[in-house]
């Protein structure tokens, strides 16, 4: 870095572009890795593809996860719905 | 008793084979015996690297069907003592491997061995599965591109889960980083992934940084190991990285932009 990087424009270079990228991309991965059953990462997107037939959601905005508690296991299902309340929803 | 090393990636391209050949004959050098083992299986390459290809007569696959002895299909390297390599099948039968196989030839590897090292093939299927499923410690080998951390991160949960270590519960996989292709000027222009933003992604020790460097190309038309060309940024770097993993504190050299002049730090320019 020199003298003169002080005073140029605060324009992302291309290796922050990729960091901020990856911390993303890596953050999914390390989500369907997690120790759950080899079904869950495909479950989720089955899941999400069948939600936006109804509703526009984000990427990510269907989380599944296997809690397990003693001999019990619970399939916890989490969809997060945008702000604004979806037409879809009050068609059908 | 015998380390296993798988040197793996996910992403093809990226260095393993280079650095395969290169950190196991700088163990042997170090006076190790040490065995390279190639499981790319149809696309053997680790023979070519290390110049020994017009002495395959046996390979990896035919001791696995127990067509060959261990002791006929290991090459001796000619340059360097305590160095062996066990050369991957021109086979295209993808099941050739198998996990059983793997592991009765790797426990008969490990009474006569220091260092096992499982160059492994691209990918995530079968053979780069097997090349990491028996090991103690693995090597991933990252350029630092998008692509490729996000195939290594890949890899580093696999190795959490899904090799023998994991599934006995016994210790993890111990995982090092060897950032490799590293051109220090490009990420100082702001045009490559850092070590520091590799190491804070992948979050696993870094063992080394090899610069990109031309001496990569010159030693595999040669059919030597870098590491044997002293004279080379890749083969010092290669040779620090061998000291670091044996234990000696070595600096990381090759990181920072060639000595800038004070007049151009100054003033920004490259
Ligand atoms: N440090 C380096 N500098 C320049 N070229 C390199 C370097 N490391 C590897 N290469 C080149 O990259 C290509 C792929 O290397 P290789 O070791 O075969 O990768 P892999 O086994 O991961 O597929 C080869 O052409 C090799 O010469
Ligand atoms: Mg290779």
């Amino acid at each position: 870095m020199g003298l003169f990087d002080y005073f140029r424009k605060p324009e992302k270079s291309s290796a922050n572009l990729a960091k901020e990228r990856l911390q993303v991309i890596v953050a999914h991965q390390r989500r369907d890795n997690a120790d759950g059953p080899d079904y869950l990462p495909q479950l989720q997107r089955e899941l999400l593809y069948v939600i936006r037939k109804y509703v526009e959601v984000d990427d990510d905005a269907v989380n599944v996860q296997l809690e397990k508690d003693g001999n019990v296991e619970v399939l916890e299902l989490n969809v997060t719905l945008p702000d604004r309340k979806p037409e879809a929803l009050d068609a059908d | 008793m015998a380390k296993i090393i798988v040197i793996t990636s996910g992403k093809g391209g990226v260095g393993k084979t280079t650095t395969s050949a290169a950190f196991g004959t700088g163990l042997a050098l170090k006076g190790h015996k040490t065995v390279l083992i190639d499981f790319d299986v149809g696309l053997r390459n680790l023979d070519l690297i290390m110049g020994c290809e017009r002495r395959v007569v046996y390979d990896f696959i035919n001791v696995i069907q127990g067509e060959a002895t261990v002791q006929q299909a290991l090459i001796k390297d000619k340059r360097v003592e305590n160095l062996f390599i066990l050369a991957a099948s021109q086979t295209r039968d993808k099941d050739a491997l198998n996990q059983e196989g793997v592991g009765r030839v790797l426990e008969q590897l490990a009474k006569d061995f220091e260092y096992i090292i499982c160059d492994s093939p691209a990918g995530i299927e079968k053979g780069a599965h097997l090349a990491m499923y028996y090991a103690d410690e693995a090597m991933v080998v990252t350029n630092p591109e998008v692509s490729s951390v996000r195939d290594s991160d890949r890899v580093l949960g696999i190795l959490a889960s899904k090799t023998k270590r994991a599934e006995e519960n016994k210790e993890p996989i111990k995982e090092r980083l060897i950032l490799s292709r590293y051109s220090p000027d490009r990420v100082a222009r702001g045009e490559m992934l850092s070590v520091e933003d590799v190491q804070e992604i992948l979050s696993i020790d870094l063992l080394g940084v090899i610069p990109e460097s031309q001496a990569v190309l010159n030693a595999s038309n040669s059919g030597e190991p870098v590491i044997l060309h002293e004279d080379s940024e890749a083969g010092q770097a290669y040779r620090d990285l061998v000291d670091r993993y044996l234990g000696v504190d070595v600096p990381h050299r090759f990181v920072d932009p060639k000595k800038p002049g004070f007049f151009s730090r100054l003033f920004g320019g490259n």
